[in-house]
């Protein structure tokens, strides 16, 4: 601020503290002591007696004291301050003793693979509190996902699932893409390759829709999805020859899906949370789709 | 002199007045002239006229009842949510959206943390997505749409505040917004929230 503003600042309070010592001191003693104040309110009358000693030395006190802190922390216009205190000096202080803290023990799971760190109970019990805190609003708090929110506790891996393909989805983000295909197949070609696609998954369909369903298949569908179905971890297209479905296993959603396209997104959390909290935190999404942690220990 | 104040009522109104403008002057003045407080961040643009009527919704559905846009310089906050706020990101907020209160989290920096669907999700229903939620469900803002009529005028009046809306950007904000749900509007003013600060501290 200006060195004028900073006057008027310091001056003021300063001043203030003053004025309000010199009230406090003037009425400490009175004019008449032991006599009353003169009024009468039915019968009764009031003395006019000094403030209380006790009450007349806490106030003071408090002056005393509130010049100590305006010289302690900062207070005084553009005056910073003996101690140097500031509230982000007081929180960098704060982040780097749980740095000091923490980081060892981030450290040394840094050079385990996450292979091997989802048998370590000790860094799934951080990656938990992590995952709570950053995925569970759309993954679900048991990792179970939602409609449009891939389960994490399935064998089901859009982006794969070794520990380096966790760790790069989290810290990066990845965007799925699915272009609409209503324009291009119509109606009834929609209808015959979403047949095709139920008859992969291992569904009862009419062999004639999908032996038509297929032939488009083959000439829109397998640059993404490849031609026997599986799916392509590289553009996070889905394996479509199981029963796990991202959004909807009946046919009016498995139609919508191919009419009108699909976009899913995950934000990348790299910068917010850093390479160590991830690789840890990735440990812990793959524990969460091995069959029974405990015992396979 | 005490007796003669408390006898005599402007005076005592007036040495009250005095009393209270004068401690007001010293709080309120400094902050008024500190560049920190009044000049905008690097990059800090004012809001889309798309995201300015978002922001609106944002305030008819009361969103700042529940949710503060108000990360305070305590560790816990930072890493919950990103870098504390500066006020440097707020001078062309008009009126703030601190809160005071939160019942669901704080917004300051939730752009970009979830995807535009998530939003979608769980603005329609909540608890589609996060069970535990309770948080009222905004079904409505997907069926009624914006139809600019009044986009323009917030533009100017915001101008008048000090935020520096171009001619062309009034010109063209009707057109900008008619047609557009609800729902987009306040999921873009959503997902541009505190984007400007990234990294953690």
């Amino acid at each position: 601020m200006s060195s004028l503003v900073s006057a008027i600042v310091i001056i003021g309070t300063l001043g203030s503290l003053l004025v309000f010592f010199l009230i406090l001191h003037l009425n400490r003693h009175i004019a008449r002591p032991g006599e009353t104040t003169g009024h009468v309110y039915d019968g009764i009358e009031e003395y006019d007696n000094p403030l209380p000693s006790w009450w007349y030395w806490a106030f003071l006190l408090s002056i005393i004291f509130s010049v100590g802190y305006l010289l302690w922390y900062p207070g005084l216009g553009n005056f910073a301050g003996l101690a140097g205190w500031t509230k982000v000096g007081e929180l960098e202080q704060t982040m780097a003793e749980a740095e000091a803290r923490y980081s060892p023990i981030f450290a040394q799971y840094r050079e385990t693979a996450v292979e091997e760190l989802v048998t370590d109970a000790d860094a799934l019990k951080i990656g938990r509190r992590l995952y709570a805190t950053n995925c569970s609003v759309c993954h679900g708090a048991t990792g179970q996902g939602s409609y449009g929110f891939p389960n994490l506790t399935d064998e089901e891996w859009l982006w794969g699932g070794s520990g380096e393909q966790i760790k790069t989805s989290i810290l990066q983000g990845r965007m799925a893409m699915m272009t609409p295909w209503l324009g291009v197949l119509g109606e009834q070609e929609v209808h015959d390759v979403a047949s095709h696609v139920m008859s992969m998954a291992g569904r009862d369909m009419d062999e004639a829709e999908v032996a038509r369903g297929q032939q488009t298949f083959m000439t829109y569908c397998v640059a993404c999805h490849g031609q026997d179905g599986k799916g392509n971890v590289f553009l996070g297209a889905p394996d479509l020859t199981n029963e796990i479905w991202l959004y909807g296993n009946s046919r009016l959603h498995i139609e919508h899906t191919i009419k009108q396209g699909r976009s899913g997104v995950m934000p990348a959390f790299g910068k917010q949370l850093g390479d160590d909290k991830v690789h840890i935190l990735a440990a812990y999404v793959k524990s969460l789709s091995r069959s029974n942690p405990e015992q396979s220990e | 002199m005490n007796a003669f104040i408390e006898k005599n009522l402007p005076a005592l109104l007036a040495l009250i007045l005095i009393a209270v403008s004068f401690g007001g002057a010293i709080e309120i003045l400094p902050l008024m002239t500190q560049d920190v407080v009044t000049e905008p961040i690097e990059g800090l643009e004012p809001l889309s006229p798309l995201e300015l009527e978002g922001r609106d919704i944002y305030i008819r559905e009361g969103c700042n009842n529940c949710h503060s846009q108000m990360i305070r310089p305590l560790r816990a906050e930072v890493e919950r949510y990103g870098h504390y706020t500066v006020a440097g990101e707020l001078v062309y907020n008009h009126p703030f959206l601190w809160g005071s209160k939160r019942t669901g989290p704080d917004l300051a920096r939730v752009g970009g943390r979830y995807s535009d669907s998530w939003h979608r999700a769980h603005l329609f229903d909540p608890r589609s997505v996060v069970p535990e939620s309770n948080m009222p469900a905004f079904p409505w803002i997907f069926e009624r749409e914006l139809d600019g009529s009044t986009t323009a005028r917030k533009l100017e009046v915001l101008r008048t505040l000090g935020v520096p809306y171009t001619d062309e950007q009034i010109a063209s904000a009707a057109e900008s917004v008619a047609g557009k749900s609800e729902a987009e509007a306040l999921i873009a003013y959503l997902q541009q929230l505190g984007t400007l600060i990234q990294e953690r501290r």
